[in-house]
């Protein structure tokens, strides 16, 4: 398949989660709670694309389908998406704009304060998730800063644990599904440090050494 | 000692009603026959579930939530966490023979069966505000009596100053009592006043029929200035106590789940404010009454207390 058709069909798989929650809206098909069903909903796929997006990097070394990559940025927009839209639902529907209440809400209550924070580090990501950005940036400072989309993760699974009133299984879940992202990094990080202290990198000798000593 | 398994109180036959056993069986034969003819159907509705309560001055005039929500999305944790469980799972909730267990600091001890306590008075409607502690709130129809009916029977000594109520627990047929993380069986507890208010509902309907399985059934408590969780379902037993008893959600979070627990906008839970609330149905939030809009019946029951403090 070309890539830009994969893009496109990823594109438009990635809506899918959006149309179910506006037909369910629309036709009043998501339970007694509509509104409490539609935030939890577009905060569990904001999750949902951040770690997909996560994914990306190992499963390209594990496969070798480095076509992934073409795929990276667009799912690390659609995290953004979701949890713009799940925080605009806290905002006008929880809230109704009440600007008062919100800034107490974001004092005196944990999770909101960490959800709020993983979004507001989430915009400088979106905004750089361009070409232009990153020649701007540079490619280093560009992947430094998107480093700490490793934080903004924690920071998510832990808004998600502090939200859920007792039952802890889901935010378990994603908490171990990060871990083993992160985990992989980690390992693979330090096999590489090992491997370039063992001169993985060194050019194969071939033939004689003659040893280079400094002259009295 | 007994030598063998002495039936239970309510199932001896007075002595009375055993000398006049031929006089029943042709009473009940001319019934039967009765039942036969044509005029059967209007007989039976006599006898139908709550057709005959009355409705009661303390009801709401608001728009009822409708049945499918009221049946549908509900806190019944002993089926699992989510709103959804109970209305899957609470089909398997044993309530045939069912008993209630009143003691403690009473005169008269007393087991009743579910279906005496169906006979202990007639059966009103009552159409409550409910506000749950997550923020969404329903308009209920509810079938019972005052809870005071039946604590009376059983006369509490002055030594009683709380009520605790204990609600079943069959593990074999509640998935959610697997969850260790809470410390089963179901307790709440009210104090004496409280359970003894008029407005202390013990249910056994909803929407003109039988309490379902997911509301409770067949017997539960209804507190309508008070949060949700302190209307303990599926009752077993209810025990008078002199100190304030632990209660289930206060044993397991007690900064967010109180003893009081009476519904106040200006207490904040620690994880969301309190002051606003989602009727289900609703597209946006109202704002929460003080004791749910009960506060003219209940107020009085709190004065001189710190309900900040007491939440």
């Amino acid at each position: 398949m070309p890539v830009g058709m994969l893009k496109s069909l990823v594109f438009l798989l990635s809506l899918l989660p959006l149309g179910y929650y506006g037909w369910g809206i629309a036709q009043d098909t998501l339970g007694a709670n509509p509104v409490e069903a539609l935030t939890r909903g577009l905060g569990t796929w904001a999750l949902n694309f951040l770690l997909i997006t996560l994914a990306v990097t190992p499963l390209r070394k594990l496969t070798g389908w480095h076509v992934l990559m073409r795929l990276r940025r667009m799912l690390g927009l659609y995290a953004f998406f979701y949890a713009a839209l799940h925080l605009a639902t806290y905002l006008w529907l929880d809230q109704s704009f009440d600007w008062n209440e919100i800034a107490k809400d974001i004092l005196k209550r944990p999770f909101i304060t960490v959800g709020m924070a993983t979004f507001a580090l989430l915009v400088p990501l979106a905004a750089t998730s361009n070409n232009f950005a990153i020649r701007r940036l540079g490619g280093r400072r560009w992947q430094a800063l998107h480093r700490t989309v490793y934080a903004i993760a924690i920071l998510a699974v832990l808004h998600y644990s502090w939200m859920v009133k007792f039952d802890q299984s889901n935010p378990l879940l994603y908490g171990g599904i990060l871990l083993l992202l992160l985990g992989v990094r980690a390992l693979w990080r330090e096999q590489e440090r090992k491997g370039q202290l063992a001169g993985k990198y060194l050019p194969k000798i071939r033939g004689r050494i003659i040893p280079i000593t400094p002259r009295q | 000692m007994r030598k063998y398994n002495e039936p239970p109180g309510s199932e001896i036959t007075p002595p009375e009603l055993h000398a006049r056993r031929r006089e029943f069986l042709k009473t009940s034969i001319g019934v039967g026959l009765l039942a036969a003819v044509p005029s059967a159907p209007t007989f039976a509705a006599a006898f139908q579930f709550g057709a005959d309560a009355k409705k009661s001055p303390f009801s709401t005039v608001e728009e009822t939530t409708p049945y499918k929500h009221v049946t549908g999305y509900n806190n019944f944790t002993e089926f699992g966490p989510d709103k959804d469980d109970p209305a899957r799972l609470a089909h398997r909730l044993i309530t045939r023979p069912w008993q209630i267990e009143i003691g403690g600091l009473v005169n008269k001890p007393v087991t009743l069966g579910i279906e005496d306590i169906l006979k202990l008075a007639p059966l009103e409607e009552r159409i409550y505000r409910l506000r749950c502690v997550e923020g969404w709130s329903m308009v209920i129809p509810w079938l019972g009596f005052p809870l005071d009916v039946l604590l009376r029977k059983v006369e509490p000594l002055g030594s009683a100053k709380y009520v605790e109520f204990i609600s079943a627990v069959q593990s074999e047929n509640m998935p959610g009592v697997q969850y260790h993380y809470l410390d089963w069986p179901y307790t709440e507890g009210l104090r004496l006043d409280e359970a003894r208010h008029p407005l202390t509902l013990l249910a056994l309907g909803l929407y003109g029929e039988v309490l379902p399985k997911q509301n409770g059934a067949p017997v539960r408590l209804v507190v309508p200035w008070k949060y949700g969780f302190k209307s303990a379902k599926s009752i077993v037993a209810i025990r008078f106590v002199e100190n304030e008893p632990r209660t289930l959600w206060n044993k397991t979070q007690p900064d967010e789940y109180g003893f009081y627990a009476n519904v106040n906008p200006t207490v904040s839970h620690p994880r969301w404010s309190q002051a606003r609330e989602r009727r289900i149905g609703d597209f946006f939030k109202r704002d929460t009454l003080m004791f749910n809009g009960y506060a003219e019946q209940v107020a009085s029951l709190y004065t001189g207390m710190d309900l900040r403090r007491s939440y």
